[in-house]
């Protein structure tokens, strides 16, 4: 079965509130189908926005929005069969469980015995089932939430959208709660759009994650890609941990570039930066810096431990090095690495495949 | 001993029980003492006045009192043919001592409730009691005008022997005790109280319905508009709650009497014409549209603080599974809205039902409810306990329709904010 590659499509989409800010600026983005796509970025970047604008409650300033190749800024949200998971789950207070899931098939005029298996299935995937008579305030949060994607789900919409839906939650069901929702969208195969500002639960859920700030979208690719080779200073920065050095192209080739920085150069990877002279920021991830390497790296410099914070299965490790007095380290917590003590000079390397010159911050 | 091993005990040995009232005790006496002021406010200003207007409407000892020797006398006497001389003297006596302190006048005004054509007679009496003579006071009292020989007037007296009285209550509902004790209705040229009950209920109600109309919107764009909007929109709802009543009322007199604003308006639009001014005030139409701007705040207020409350998002979800925004509004938004509309709805209602300034100045005589009746007995004819006995049925009307909406939608439903 070959796949719409271009399910949901966002084409040359602007939004502003006010006439005088853009909050969306000029967004194209496609969605295959089947897929679970997370918009990530920090709040005021525009995610929830977008997400607003697919489901029928905003409408876009310029531009226009495709589901299955049919335009749909000019139909209303109940008329546009996509499923919404809200922040605070939304359940209706004043009905049970059960009304609660009939409501988008008692809408849809379907036959009660047919609604009620369906709505049995959905209850068993969330694994709720005999919930059916309960009020939501007799539900605990993580359980209101499984009844809000159950809702989402029970009339099998082409398209789930979901706003920060696990915010309000605490971080162990958080996390069983992300593990949840991956699982049924991989075994029903519903497109899934995401909105959160936890990079955590972005990397853990989605097939491809499209990083915003400011209106645009940074970067969108997969979670590995993303952590691994992140385009810009700005995605380096945001997702996961990152050591940082702002410095100035002093020789560049096609793979590989020398950095001048405050205490000294570095051999880095080239990735948006193109001509001598350019200011640039280096960014190295902490697990890719290695204490005493064993050889075959072509950076290799002296730190300065400044502080060792313990963390069980590792330990983070600050040094000053470069200049850089925010260097961190993550040593695994092994026997080899015994010798780090607060003081202590050491020597650390790294690939400079690792070491991706990107723009300056 | 199950009992004792439950029973637990603080670390000094003293149940846990005990011990527990003893440190609340004074929390307990210091919160006595802090609504004690209020307490005694309440009792003298609330349940001594409503304790003294239920008495009041059921006591009936005044002619009684003024008459201690001929109910004495009228004891034995069976009600069926005329007194006899016992009785007829007995009241010569008593009437006598009342026209020496000058305070017939009463007893005229409390028999004349009784039985019409008592005053009359009663002043003629008087006229005549000086030329009586000692000795065969029923001849001489039958003399003076033949009505003192129709037993009806002595079972007048008669009936007003007991302490206790619901007669007023029956006349609040224009029925009448007749002469041999069964309650029937009174003739229908004098069923006054049973036509303003029903007004005062139909203009209550509909006062509610629109006051609901009007506030339902108001509440929903107060509550949903952004906070500076809304302020202002707050102030506009809030104002007429800081200018008096009266002004208020009299201003309403200004727009809607015929030569004003509103028929000018009218005139001017060339919906009516000149010489056919639409009567919009002194009758139900002056009384509706008073009371509804008077009493629309208080729908609007219970409303809003529900509708405050209600997550933007649930209308949305509704919308985004599927229902169309009225589907959305009716079967998510407005039941969710219900225990404002309960108690919005029940203010109104009852604050409706015992008004009395607004239908006072603007109702005219279709447009007075039963609390303009109470007023007219309480100022003008001075009978008290007529004017209590129709306030007691105001208050237990109230405390019905309290009752039946409890049962309905239940007072722990109600959110006043």
């Amino acid at each position: 079965m070959s796949k719409n590659k271009e399910f949901v499509k966002f084409e040359k989409v602007d939004k502003s509130y006010d006439g005088k800010i853009l909050v969306v600026k000029d967004l194209n983005l496609d969605i295959s189908e089947g897929e679970f796509i997370t918009m990530l970025g920090p709040s005021g970047s525009g995610k929830t926005t977008c997400l607003m604008m697919l489901a029928g409650f905003e409408t876009p300033t310029n531009g226009e929005i495709y589901l299955d190749k049919n335009p749909i800024s000019n139909i209303p949200p109940h008329k546009r069969g996509i499923g919404m998971v809200f922040q605070n789950y939304a359940l209706f207070p004043h009905m049970t469980v059960y009304e609660n899931l009939a409501f988008p098939l008692r809408v849809r005029k379907m036959p009660k015995d047919e609604a009620d298996k369906k709505i049995d299935k959905a209850l068993s995937m969330v694994s709720l089932s005999g919930f059916e008579n309960r009020m939501p305030g007799q539900l605990s949060g993580g359980q209101q939430q499984r009844v809000a994607v159950a809702r989402a789900l029970v009339f099998d919409p082409s398209v789930v959208l979901m706003d920060e839906p696990l915010g309000a939650l605490d971080k162990n069901l958080r996390e069983s709660m992300q593990y949840e929702i991956k699982h049924i969208h991989e075994s029903i195969g519903v497109t899934v759009v995401y909105v959160t500002h936890d990079q955590g639960e972005a990397l853990t859920m989605s097939n491809r994650i499209a990083v915003f700030n400011d209106g645009k979208v940074q970067q969108l690719s997969s979670p590995d890609q993303l952590y691994e080779r992140p385009v810009n200073s700005f995605v380096a920065e945001f997702i996961g941990e990152n050591n940082t050095f702002a410095g100035e192209i002093s020789d560049i080739s096609s793979d590989k570039c020398k950095v001048k920085v405050n205490g000294g150069e570095i051999i880095a990877n080239p990735i948006s930066v193109k001509s001598k002279g350019e200011k640039t920021t280096v960014s190295i991830r902490p697990e890719r810096a290695l204490i005493n390497p064993k050889g075959g790296m072509d950076n290799n410099h002296k730190g300065k431990i400044e502080e060792v914070i313990y963390h069980g299965d590792h330990t983070r490790v600050r040094l000053s090095l470069l200049g850089n007095s925010d260097f961190i380290l993550k040593v695994p917590n092994s026997s080899e690495n015994l010798d780090i003590k607060l003081g202590n000079t050491i020597n650390i390397g790294w690939n400079s495949q690792d070491a991706r010159a990107l723009d300056p911050k | 001993m199950s009992s004792e091993i439950q029973k637990i005990l603080t670390t000094d040995g003293i149940p846990l029980e005990e011990s527990l009232k003893k440190a609340e005790k004074k929390n307990k006496i210091k919160a006595f003492l802090l609504v004690c002021p209020l307490l005694l406010f309440l009792i003298i200003t609330y349940v001594f006045p409503i304790g003294d207007m239920l008495f009041r409407s059921v006591d009936d000892r005044m002619v009684t009192n003024m008459l201690p020797k001929t109910y004495k006398a009228m004891e034995r006497w069976d009600g069926k043919e005329l007194p006899d001389e016992e009785v007829f003297e007995a009241f010569y006596q008593d009437y006598k001592l009342l026209v020496e302190k000058k305070t017939f006048g009463k007893l005229a005004t409390q028999l004349n409730y009784e039985k019409n054509g008592f005053k009359s007679i009663l002043k003629k009496l008087q006229r005549k009691l000086k030329k009586f003579e000692e000795g065969n006071y029923k001849e001489q009292i039958m003399d003076v005008h033949k009505r003192w020989a129709n037993v009806e007037y002595w079972r007048a007296i008669k009936r007003r022997a007991p302490a206790i009285s619901y007669s007023k209550y029956l006349k609040g509902m224009d029925l009448i005790e007749d002469e041999s004790g069964s309650i029937t209705q009174v003739p229908e040229d004098r069923r006054v109280h049973r036509v303003l009950w029903l007004r005062t209920l139909e203009v209550a109600f509909f006062v509610t319905l629109f006051c609901f109309l009007m506030a339902y919107p108001i509440a929903h764009l107060l509550a949903t508009l952004p906070m500076k909007y809304s302020n202002l929109l707050m102030i506009c709802v809030l104002l007429p709650f800081w200018t008096s009543l009266l002004v208020r009322t009299a201003s309403w007199m200004i727009l809607l009497q015929q030569q004003g604003v509103v028929n000018d308006f009218f005139v001017w639009i060339g919906l009516v014409a000149d010489d056919n001014r639409p009567e919009m005030m002194y009758n139900k139409t002056g009384t509706y549209v008073a009371m509804t701007q008077i009493l629309l705040p208080f729908m609007v207020l219970p409303l809003y603080s529900v509708m405050k409350t209600i997550s933007p998002s649930l209308m949305r979800a509704g919308k985004s599974l599927g229902g169309t925004p009225f589907v959305a509004f009716w079967k998510v938004y407005f039941p969710l809205t219900i225990p404002g509309i309960g108690a919005g709805c029940l203010l109104v209602f009852i604050l409706a039902i015992g008004y009395y300034i607004t239908p006072a100045l603007v109702g005219g005589a279709s447009g007075t409810l039963i609390s303009n009746q109470i007023a007219f007995h309480m100022k003008s004819t001075l009978d008290w306990s007529f004017a209590s006995a129709m306030g007691l049925m105001l208050l237990a009307g109230v405390l019905a329709i309290y009752w039946v909406y409890n049962k309905l939608v239940g007072v722990d439903n109600i959110k006043l904010g």
